[in-house]
């Protein structure tokens, strides 16, 4: 049966088992706005309002499950608009489709109305990008798309469309395989180099597994777990791989990097072996690469791209595979090694540990617990009790996006989303959108400030129309923080911009798209808030304006450039 | 260092955008690129001769691989390979003394006269990218109307080939 290009996109997205598509409608994409009008019963869309969120939304539905998510925005200003969400994804390695509308192929390169080069614009924040320029190509283009995003080092993949095409006729027939001669990803590491690492691994006096977004995004985290309770090794995770390995495990060390733990960053520094797995050793995880050369140690850098290695620091062994299956093989090879009677090196790392152990008396996250006003950790650490530990958070970009990562204390993976690479103020609210989407009924809270809020403030109106009851923890302290802080430190406390006039009533403006606004003003009456926002608001968007102490800074802190132990502690190190 | 590295990718629209945006992207060398069909046209084999550390190498080789669309790379420098490049250069002849003389700089190059007026010469001349500054060095400047330059392309030496 023949069927257009259309209604081809729509049963392409049911062949890929997609459940939401997350858009914005316009000229270029009418015709499949329409054949989405007759498929509502499979495929459910969800208007947002601004392309960016769209995005972003898909993003975290990718993020929050193990699926590729997928969005559709119209020609030229919804494309652009979309641009930021397509390059955060990218970042981050975030497997998404994202389809969007083009000016009918002979009107292309005519300036025509809302066109642009979409290909050309997302080329270098794209995984892979498609002009599909014959209603014959289409099917088998979305399935390449689907593939790529998802395989290898996933990442988002966009398909432009143009009108004509979206309108022409074939028959239809979704190809069961894809296979492409210049993409065939590794799965299986090298056995040679597994081997080598192993050895080097159990020999290790001072061993450190470091490890990052990868293992997320490789649902990998069983494995993790399991590496590191046979090894008895400590364990640190980037932002990107919170969740990776248990936080309340003792050989849990935190995060590491500009604002990780004293012990992380010291146990990065000094160790002898250093497990890198899925991770890419970037300059807010290591500092100066430099310094960070400084020490000797051996690396062995497991990671599933090979640009990824030996980009910033070059290793001893590098593995390229999927970090999963690559950790399968070693489980099993150490287990059997144990079983033998292999041992690791149990008296230097009873040392190495009481090494680390003193390194954490340093209790680096403190902070004033008593203060009259509320302070931001304090928040987190009540968040954390209130929904046990067991909600999904998503963050923006700023101080409050440390202090989730520092205090939530992660057990599970997928369960913190925040803009890791690109660092895009804006995220958290549709991130929480697309992780409610993807898990109804779960407790999803979004943390912000008053900064990033506003940058994406208008998908309250999204949540209302989908009954999305995001829980949004405003820790507002009227600044842009994080510059507020690299200002009092490096730039003589000459705040530049960085302090917000006129703010809106956050109360009356969530009360006015028909939520609920909360104020909180004293510590005392933060955890209550929270228990109303997940109790007595449970089905409802809450929107909590969190009052919080004006100055308080996130610490530890690497300056930009610095060395990863040369950390400011407190203020008392100013 | 000089790195000659050829690329065999898919010959699709926006590819060789692809590497170049590659390279400025991420801040790498090109000192010349060629890019063409092969004798399977739904391939095309691109020579991209570029400089850097050989750390920067190595990334640009990885980078290059994790194109969609690259099939293969292979940094033609690290084995024996033969490089050529084809320069045209018009050039000023209109004495007689001139013209011998001109035509016996040909000569020496292995160059061939491929067009003549009764003021100039066009000349054409293949060679690696230093005999082709050799040429030019050789001349004096104010005879050189206009060149124009392939930049080269690089095959490896022996039985080695590049192919899927």
């Amino acid at each position: 049966m023949e069927m257009t290009g259309a209604e081809i996109v729509v049963r392409c997205l049911e062949e890929e088992g997609v459940k939401h598509v997350f858009g914005y409608p316009g000229g270029a994409v009418l015709y499949i706005y329409d054949a989405l009008y007759a498929a509502q019963d499979k495929v459910q869309h969800i208007l947002v309002r601004h392309e960016q969120a769209a995005v972003h939304a898909a993003d975290a539905y990718s993020r929050s499950t193990e699926t590729v998510g997928v969005c559709l925005v119209t020609s030229g200003p919804g494309l652009t608009n979309a641009v930021t969400g397509i390059a955060t994804a990218y970042m981050d390695s975030i497997p998404m489709v994202i389809l969007s509308g083009q000016v009918p192929t002979h009107a292309i390169g005519q300036d025509a109305f809302q066109e642009c080069d979409a290909v050309g614009i997302t080329r270098p924040c794209v995984k892979h990008n498609f002009l599909v320029k014959n209603v014959k190509d289409l099917a088998l283009t979305i399935r390449k798309a689907f593939h790529i995003a998802r395989t290898g080092r996933p990442g988002p993949v966009l398909v432009d469309i143009p009108k004509d095409i979206s309108r022409d006729k074939c028959r239809f027939e979704y190809p069961k395989t894809v296979t492409m001669r210049s993409y065939n990803p590794v799965s299986k590491g090298h056995q040679g180099q597994i081997k080598k690492a192993l050895s080097l691994i159990l020999s290790a006096e001072r061993p450190m597994i470091y490890t990052g977004g990868g293992v997320i995004l490789a649902n990998a985290s069983k494995e993790l777990n399991r590496l590191v309770d046979l090894l008895g090794y400590p364990c640190t995770n980037t932002l990107m791989g919170l969740g990776g390995y248990k936080a309340s495990d003792p050989k849990f060390v935190g995060m590491l990097g500009m604002h990780g733990t004293y012990e992380a960053n010291m146990a990065m520094q000094h160790c002898d072996v250093l497990i890198a797995i899925g991770a890419r050793f970037d300059d807010r995880v290591i500092g100066n690469p430099k310094h960070f050369a400084q020490n000797p140690r051996r690396i062995v850098h497991i990671d599933v791209d090979p640009s990824s290695i030996s980009k910033r620091v070059r290793v001893d062994v590098p593995i390229v595979a999927d970090v999963r299956e690559c950790m399968q093989d070693m489980i099993e090879q150490l287990e059997a090694s144990f079983a033998a009677g292999e041992k690791t090196n149990t008296k230097a790392l009873q040392a190495w540990w009481q090494q680390i152990n003193e390194w954490r008396q340093k209790d680096c996250l403190k902070y004033d617990r008593k203060s009259e006003k509320i302070k931001p950790q304090f928040v987190i650490e009540k968040l954390w009790e209130v929904t046990r530990g067991d909600a999904i958070i998503t963050s923006d970009v700023g101080q409050h996006q440390m202090w989730a990562a520092q205090f939530y204390r992660f057990d599970k993976p997928r369960r913190w989303l925040n803009s890791g690479g690109l660092g895009t103020m804006g995220v958290g609210l549709p991130y929480a959108m697309g992780a409610l989407l993807a898990h109804p009924g779960a407790q999803v809270a979004c943390v912000t400030g008053e900064g990033s809020i506003q940058m994406c403030i208008q998908e309250l109106s999204t949540c209302k129309q989908y009954n999305l009851p995001v829980k949004i923890v405003n820790l507002n302290n009227r600044y842009l923080g994080m510059v507020r802080q690299w200002q009092e430190i490096e730039y003589q406390k000459r705040y530049s911009q960085s302090y917000m006039e006129a703010l809106p009533d956050f109360v009356a403006l969530a009360e006015a798209y028909g939520h609920v606004g909360i104020r909180v003003e004293r510590q005392s009456d933060v955890e209550g808030a929270l228990r109303d926002a997940f109790g007595k608001y449970k089905d409802r968007l809450v929107f909590l304006d969190i009052i919080t102490d004006q100055t308080e800074n996130v610490w530890p802190m690497v300056q930009g450039g610095k060395g990863l132990t040369e950390m400011i502690l407190g203020a008392e190190d100013l | 260092m000089k790195h000659i590295i050829s690329v065999l990718m898919e010959n699709e629209p926006g590819a060789l955008s692809r590497v170049v945006g590659l390279f400025s992207a991420r801040g790498y060398n090109i000192e010349s690129l060629t890019v063409a069909p092969t004798e399977d046209a739904s391939l095309s084999r691109m020579t991209v001769v570029t400089t850097g550390s050989d750390d920067v190498i190595e990334q640009i080789t990885k980078h290059l691989n994790r194109l969609i669309d690259v099939v293969k790379v292979y940094d033609l420098t690290d084995s024996n390979y033969i490089e050529r490049e084809l320069m045209m250069i018009k050039v000023r002849a209109a004495a007689g003394k001139d013209r011998e003389e001109m035509m016996r700089m040909a000569e020496i190059f292995r160059g061939r006269i491929i067009d003549v007026t009764d003021k100039t010469y066009t000349i054409e001349l293949t060679g690696d990218t230093a005999k082709l500054d050799g040429f030019i060095a050789a001349l004096d400047e104010a005879v050189i109307l206009e060149t124009v330059r392939t930049g080269s392309c690089g095959i490896a030496r022996g039985e080695r080939v590049l192919k899927i």
